[in-house]
């Protein structure tokens, strides 16, 4: 393992403490934990909760600030933060007109957050949840846990951000949040694996010249692997994934955002876009929002996720491009 | 009858039983899960033990609720609100009846099963917590009937939890959940509640 670290056990710790320093104008971290808060107060609007494990910078801090999110809770590498913590966050996003998490579809995640808002719950606080699931690699079965929370995720925490800011209701919140999810899908491809500095060996192995299609952003089994093609087949390929699953026609407006999962260079996804840009236009889609970013990263994980969310509402538009104060959102 | 001193001494024991295991539970997770519940529950318990050994306590209540907050604001993943929603709720019944060690038990399964929405034959902890209950209120639990409910989830299918990721491929390991409350019980077994 090589990797610019002091210690596999301090990973967690020295990272939030260089993000709290870095970003000392626009959040601040709660004590020892692993909960980041924004500076700006945002009195009498509903606060928004996200978090997860580490390895996913610049999920979640990076997007905690004015317009987005309230508060977000780190756990460890991969794990997910405690429910006392999420619930530390939930008190501190509270407001006055209670408090909305947004949750990425993970057992560990799902268990935590919904104990947390139990016991927010217990103190009188008005809190509810989104749960994200816009990864449409693994099919939904009973022997599975649904589908998994990737990196559309981070469009909906703009969305619901800049509705909270502009003083939207949490049952609103709430529903528009449900809606949004059931119009964002996402699936990705990796080339080469993350590992965990803990565990200290890659999650996974792949051969120089192999990829896989569908791999969760911890490593988890995608759909298919096969030999590395070029960026136009790997386009192709994911592109027909999710036309499978939104069945779009012609003159539909949709959003597209280019994920990287931490080890693979703007330059390539900014080639990744461009065949994904050729592809779409043929079939007549119109573009009201594109982003390329590396926004929900798997460590060192080279390779790019593809999202897609139909913007049914011209609002949404409005709120994906509404200013914010974060570290990560520009 | 559940009282302050043996509710405690069954917890120090699990806690003592975990740490004994980590490594073992950490390999029964490697096969299925993420490698990491030996670990996170050996964590879990020593600051289980600490908070346990660091105060008096009042009534059986208390005692299941520090266990439950020691366990859910240091054991992460599933393990850490699985478990603390157990002890949460064996709390809760413990309040209303302590006489009862049956339906404390029952109503931890519940809070298990609540929390984490699994049923029996998932492959889970609940596969222990089940069949436990049914011979604790019968009155016929011994440390044969825990271990064959631990071996029981050998043969399943994970349907639940991270194990259930992996499909046909999680047949043929012990469920490392189901694994650590074995131990809970051999522990109530051994603590001698069930005889006072």
């Amino acid at each position: 393992m090589k990797k610019i670290i002091n210690s596999p056990s301090n990973v967690w710790e020295e990272m939030l403490r260089g993000m709290a320093f870095t970003h000392s104008d626009i959040l601040e971290r709660l004590g020892e934990t692993g909960v980041m808060y924004r500076k700006y107060e945002g009195q009498g609007k509903v606060g928004l909760v996200s978090g997860g494990g580490s390895g996913h910078e610049p999920s979640h801090a990076g997007f905690v600030g004015k317009g987005m999110l309230s508060a977000a809770v780190a756990g460890e590498v991969f794990t997910s933060p405690t429910p006392d913590q999420v619930f530390e966050a939930i008190k501190l996003a509270d407001k006055g007109a209670g408090v909305l998490l947004i949750i990425k579809n993970y057992t560990g995640d799902v268990m935590n957050f919904e104990m947390a808002m139990d016991m927010a719950e217990a103190e009188g606080i008005k809190v509810d949840k989104v749960i994200v699931n816009d990864d449409i690699a693994v099919e939904d079965s009973t022997y599975t846990a649904g589908r998994r929370g990737v990196a559309g995720t981070v469009l909906v925490h703009k969305i619901l951000g800049a509705a909270a800011e502009q003083g939207m209701s949490l049952e609103d919140l709430k529903k528009l949040g449900d809606k949004v999810i059931e119009n964002t899908k996402t699936v990705g491809v990796a080339i080469s694996p993350a590992t965990v500095p803990a565990v200290g060996k890659p999650g996974f192995e792949l051969a120089d010249d192999e990829m896989e299609y569908g791999i969760g952003i911890h490593g988890e089994p995608g759909y298919r692997r096969e030999k590395i093609k070029p960026s136009k087949e790997i386009a192709q390929e994911l592109i027909s994934r999710l036309k499978e699953e939104c069945n779009w026609k012609e003159g539909d407006r949709y959003g597209v955002f280019v994920n990287g999962m931490g080890g693979t260079p703007l330059m390539e996804l900014y080639i990744f876009m461009n065949d994904v840009q050729e592809i779409l236009s043929k079939d007549g889609l119109v573009f009201d929002f594109k982003k390329v970013a590396s926004y929900m990263t798997s460590i060192e994980m080279a390779g790019l996720s593809l999202t897609l969310i139909k913007l049914e509402d011209e609002k949404w538009v409005e709120y994906l491009k509404y200013p914010v104060e974060t570290a990560a959102w520009v | 009858m559940l009282t302050v001193e043996n509710v405690s001494a069954w917890l120090l024991a699990f806690a003592e039983k975990l740490k004994e295991h980590q490594v073992y539970l950490s390999e029964l997770d490697t096969a299925i899960g993420d490698g990491d519940h030996g670990n996170n529950m050996a964590r879990g318990a020593k600051i289980m033990e600490e908070k346990l050994t660091s105060q008096t306590f009042n009534s059986v209540e208390n005692i299941f609720k520090t266990a439950a907050m020691a366990l859910l604001s240091s054991v992460g993943g599933a393990a850490g609100p699985l478990y603390g929603s157990a002890f949460l709720s064996m709390g809760k019944q413990a309040a209303a009846d302590t006489n009862d060690v049956a339906a404390v038990v029952k109503a931890g399964l519940e809070g298990i099963q609540k929390r984490g929405r699994a049923e029996a034959g998932d492959k889970t902890m609940v596969d222990v917590w089940i069949p436990v209950t049914k011979a604790l209120e019968e009155g016929a639990l011994t440390k044969e009937l825990i271990e064959e409910a631990v071996l029981s989830t050998k043969d399943m299918k994970a349907k639940k939890g991270r194990a259930s990721y992996l499909g046909d491929r999680s047949i043929g390991h012990i469920d490392p959940g189901a694994t650590s409350s074995g131990y809970f019980f051999e522990c109530l077994l051994e603590s001698g509640i069930l005889k006072e």
